[in-house]
């Protein structure tokens, strides 16, 4: 019984988040003009990307700084490959610091400040590593999130801190 | 001379075996691509590699620094174009610096490249407090700047002076090189590239020079050059008396 209060529980906490998450709750503020990113599709599907991509990314850093693991598919560097594009006149490049930017597009609406841009770059670059290497495996090897079981744990995860 | 052929067998079947594993050569012994730390970008690195740098300093002539200046192209500090535009010149980074030694009573000199040692025992690693400062498993000491407060604890500790601390906002900085304000830095042994199974930009520019003072490799595989040159006579650690065992280390000096 308790069990079955607690599902449900977080259950309604989910729909609440989600309903947050997809309604235009900050009516008038005007919706970010997302950039759209290179190829069909990213390397995880849309919506897990939209929730999950801080996840994604602080997992690899940790990967990559100690452990020396270098594949593509969730680094920083190839997001902003993909994402931002690469302006011919460098004077008109679009950076970090400009809601044009695709992380900026999105963090400036949410009010999220994110800091990963006061060292990594925030263009695209040369990485210098073999072509092959960077074709990214579309749903590859990574296995398989059960979304409603993130968007608990995550919700769960945000009760705790507040 | 059938001594000869033998030895020009075994190389030519030396080069071939290397070529083969996706080696370049640009001159016989002479690699642009290192194979002995072939490593899938999947799997982790391990302790069964170390890498080591030896510094032949009667190669390394003085006035040349073309490794420092390889070194910062390839990692974003310094130079004329030097992204830290408010900080005074002691408190630039400098990852790697030339020194030059003069023996007082033969008024002899030396020229030599000095970096972070890459010590088997990191004094910088031992008193940092978050943990930011560490050694990886083939021996790489490096900076998580993820980490890093800022502390600058690891600077006061490392008796090779080979760290710098980052004063301002930066802009324009390499993505294989991310580096930022309030956070210390240091050479990484080029690890992006080693890990690409590439040498570090210091050591190729030097054989691009064409003096080719400075040799990088396993020291763990026995039979790599680096290896086999660690063996000669005059070969040392700096202040090895420190029991470090830096990684790095010098001929001739
Ligand atoms: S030389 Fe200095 S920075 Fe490098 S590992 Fe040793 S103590 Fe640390
Ligand atoms: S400055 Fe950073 S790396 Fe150095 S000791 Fe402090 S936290 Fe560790």
């Amino acid at each position: 019984m308790a069990r079955f209060s607690a599902l449900t529980g977080r259950t309604a906490a989910l729909a609440a988040v989600l309903a947050l998450l997809s309604a235009p709750v900050l009516a008038g503020a005007p919706k970010p003009e997302i950039p759209r990113g290179k190829g069909d599709q990213c390397v995880e599907p849309t919506e897990v990307m939209r929730r999950h991509h801080m996840n994604f990314i602080l997992h690899q850093r940790d990967e990559t700084m100690h452990r020396g693991i270098r594949t593509k598919k969730h680094s920083l560097a190839e997001c902003i490959n993909c994402h931002v594009p690469k302006a011919e006149d460098p004077a008109r490049q679009v950076h970090a610091d400009s809601p044009k930017h695709f992380c900026s597009s999105c963090h400036t609406y949410t009010a999220v400040t994110i800091d990963c841009f006061g060292c990594h770059s925030d263009v695209p670059q040369e990485t210098g590593v073999a072509k092959e290497d960077l074709v990214v495996p579309v749903h590859g090897s990574a296995p398989a999130l059960d979304l409603e079981q993130e968007a608990a744990r995550m919700v769960q995860a945000g009760g705790k801190a507040e | 001379m059938s001594e000869n052929r033998t030895t020009d067998e075994g190389r030519r079947q030396f080069l071939g075996g290397t070529l083969a594993l996706g080696g370049i050569a640009v001159a016989p012994g002479v690699f642009l691509v290192n194979v002995a730390g072939a490593k899938p970008a999947d799997q982790p690195v391990t302790d069964k590699v170390r890498w080591g740098l030896l510094v032949d300093t009667t190669r390394c002539a003085d006035g040349c620094d073309a490794c420092v200046r390889a070194c910062q192209e390839e990692n974003g500090w310094g130079g004329p174009d030097s992204n830290e535009v408010k900080s005074s010149d002691e408190q630039k980074a400098q990852w790697i610096r030339k020194v030059h030694l003069r023996n007082k009573q033969t008024g002899s000199t030396h020229s030599l490249p000095l970096m972070c040692q890459h010590c088997e025992h990191p004094p910088c690693a031992d008193v940092c407090p978050t943990g930011a400062s560490f050694r990886r498993a083939d021996g790489i000491v490096l900076v998580d700047k993820h980490t890093c407060i800022g502390c600058r604890y690891c600077m006061m500790a490392c008796p090779y002076k080979a760290r710098s601390f980052i004063h301002e906002e930066l802009h324009g900085q390499k993505v294989n090189a991310p580096r930022g304000k309030g956070t210390v830095e240091s050479c990484t042994f080029c690890v992006h590239r080693v890990d690409n199974d590439r040498e570090p930009a210091c050591v190729e520019a030097c054989a691009a020079e064409g003096r080719r003072a400075l040799i990088f490799g396993d020291m763990k595989d026995p039979d790599s050059e680096i290896s086999q040159r660690l063996k000669r006579l005059g070969v040392r650690q700096l202040r090895a008396d420190l029991g470090l065992n830096p990684g790095v280390h010098y001929e001739g000096v």
